[in-house]
């Protein structure tokens, strides 16, 4: 589990999150990637892969399912697949403090 | 009359052939293109190897490329194992001929929350598709993508529904393997075919009398005709799945009312001429009546007419019959060394009774004999289940009719006097002729007896001759004068008076 406690070089740590076009599963989990930003104690990019326009990409991280939120820095990566409108599970899920947990 | 009275669904569905020999006839001609088929079997039964095939044909004979999806094991995995059927994998992958999509289980940390769709699964398949240009396109096995999302099949029942909906749009004709819990239940784990399949294929490999016998068996063709029931189906090497159909061979050998000599004046004076060119005759009796003398006979009389003849032996190994031939003044050595004469020892429990089926079918091939002696059939039996054997039979006269060949099989009783055997019960009215040989008590003395119970399509001496064996082979005698009974437990002739 990630603990991004300032010490060591300061990465900006990225999530990757997989959906496919612009389908309303896609969009409620555009949605819940802006909360999740908002909701991070530091400051977390979540880059978009729209599998149906880079599927290479889809084949390459070996994704089945969306949408997939996916932490490719470790190893083996560690996703989410489904429903990540519980923002606090999500964080907690990749290892990131929340906002409101930090006082 | 309206064109739409023209009721023949076939001629419409252009068919895709699997390369999987004499499955395809099955099947009217092969797999309906830009349909989807399931083929479900238990693990072992050979899903992967009828999945691959499928693209090597396509790949090898009809630059057809393909996609392969592997939920199981990883396209490394598949390239090795396939290796033995000949399928060069690696090659193909470096052509772009068969695109890999590797879904199999990797080492993942992973957790599934609430809904979720297969977009990228299929957007995975799509853009493969595309890349490689494919016509045919293989998911194996469904079963491991319904393991890997578990708790939720309802969801992968609709994903699944939607990719082979897509698919369909791209006409692709699709190969979808699920796996069984048992040879005989429900056909699928997940009721797979319930939802997604226009056609079922089930392979099995059931363990019968402590062996295994693989049969394939199509279930289910959506707007077109099939032959129903299990086939047999072994799995050769550099070749793959063959299929041994039964059911599909057809009575349609003409008969040919040419005689060929049975290689004994004697037996042919008794059936009126000799035996018919295409016909398969039995020769019946205990040990010791002098069945393999006979085929020697047969073989030695059909070469000295300039054929070719073949002999495919299971009891006896090649030195013991070449010695036998000597001991009754036939020399089987020169024959071969003239090319006119082939003898094959096999072990029966070497292989397979399908397997036995296909090598004779190659010798056959290879040889193109004109007559064929199997010696003996009981031997065969032994390694197979009753309902196996009687196929095995029935593939076996139908081949050699089909082939114009005059063949003569043995049958070993199981008891000295009198008595049937069960290769006799099962190939009596396969074959065409049946000739008896026993022994016959008169008196203090055993005589040998021989007697043609049956000659489709002739006459034939209806008399129990007796017979004696020598250093130049069989000399057929007078009948009989009494009535011994060659069925009862005691063939004895009251001494005449």
């Amino acid at each position: 589990m990630r603990t991004n406690n300032g010490t060591g070089p300061a990465i900006r740590p990225i999530l990757r999150l997989y959906l496919a076009g612009d389908a309303p599963a896609a969009r409620r989990a555009l949605e819940c990637r802006k909360r999740i930003i908002a909701a991070a104690a530091e400051p977390l990019d979540i880059e978009i892969i729209d599998i149906l326009e880079m599927p290479a990409d889809a084949e390459t991280a070996g994704i089945l399912a969306t949408p997939t939120l996916s932490d490719e820095t470790v190893t083996p990566p560690r996703r989410l697949i489904g429903d990540i409108s519980n923002t606090s599970q999500v964080l907690d899920y990749f290892g990131y403090r929340k906002k409101d947990a930090t006082t | 009359m309206t064109i739409t009275e023209v009721s023949a669904v076939d001629p419409v569905l252009e068919r895709v052939k699997t390369g999987i020999e004499a499955f395809d006839d099955l099947v009217m001609g092969g797999l309906p293109r830009g349909r989807t088929t399931i083929v479900g079997g238990t693990p072992g039964s050979g899903k992967t190897v009828f999945a691959t095939q499928f693209l090597a044909h396509g790949i090898t004979d009809l630059q057809e490329s393909g996609v392969f999806v592997t939920f199981e094991e990883s396209p490394d995995e598949i390239e090795v194992n396939m290796a033995s059927f000949g399928w060069d994998i690696r090659r193909w992958r470096e052509q772009n001929k068969l695109v890999f999509i590797d879904a199999s289980p990797r080492d993942r940390d992973e957790l599934v929350v609430g809904d979720f769709d297969l977009a990228g699964l299929l957007a995975r398949i799509l853009h493969a598709v595309r890349a490689a240009k494919a016509k045919r396109l293989v998911l194996d096995s469904l079963t491991q993508l319904f393991d890997h999302f578990v708790a939720d099949p309802t969801t992968v029942r609709r994903e699944l529904l939607r990719i082979a909906a897509a698919l369909k749009k791209e006409g692709l004709t699709v190969l979808m393997t699920a796996e069984r819990n048992s040879e005989y239940g429900e056909i699928t784990r997940h009721r797979i075919e319930e939802f997604v399949a226009d056609n079922v294929v089930i392979l099995r490999n059931a363990l019968d009398k402590e062996r295994r016998r693989r049969t394939i068996e199509v279930l289910k063709m959506r707007g077109s005709r099939h032959v129903e029931g299990e086939v047999p189906i072994t799995l050769v090497e550099n070749h793959g799945l063959v299929a041994v159909p039964l059911s599909s061979l057809r009575l349609e050998q003409q008969s040919s009312t040419k005689r060929v000599t049975s290689g004994n004046a004697e037996l042919d004076r008794m059936t009126s001429g000799g035996l018919f060119r295409d016909s398969v005759t039995l020769v019946s009796g205990a040990t010791g009546t002098g069945k393999t003398l006979l085929v020697t006979n047969f073989l030695a009389g059909g070469v000295a007419a300039g054929e070719r003849a073949l002999l495919i032996g299971y009891e006896e190994s090649r030195g013991q019959l070449f010695r036998n031939a000597r001991g009754w003044g036939v020399n089987f050595e020169t024959m071969e060394a003239e090319g006119r004469l082939k003898v094959i020892s096999l072990y029966p429990e070497a292989q397979s009774l399908p397997d036995h089926l296909l090598t004779i079918r190659e010798l056959v091939k290879e040889f193109k004999p004109d007559r064929l002696a199997v010696d003996s059939l009981s031997a065969l039996e032994r390694i197979a289940p009753d309902t196996g054997f009687r196929e095995f039979l029935i593939s076996l006269t139908s081949f050699i009719k089909q082939h114009e060949i005059a063949g003569l099989c043995t049958a070993t009783n199981k008891s000295l006097i009198g008595g049937q055997s069960a290769s006799e019960q099962h190939i009596s009215t396969l074959t065409d002729s049946i000739i008896l040989l026993r022994y016959i008590q008169e008196g203090d003395m055993m005589n040998r007896g021989l007697m043609v119970l049956k000659m489709r399509g002739s006459e034939h001496d209806k008399h129990i001759h007796r017979f004696t064996i020598d250093g130049k082979g069989m000399h057929l005698g007078e009948p009989f004068g009494g009535a011994p009974d060659v069925f009862g437990d005691a063939a004895i002739v009251a001494p005449t008076a």
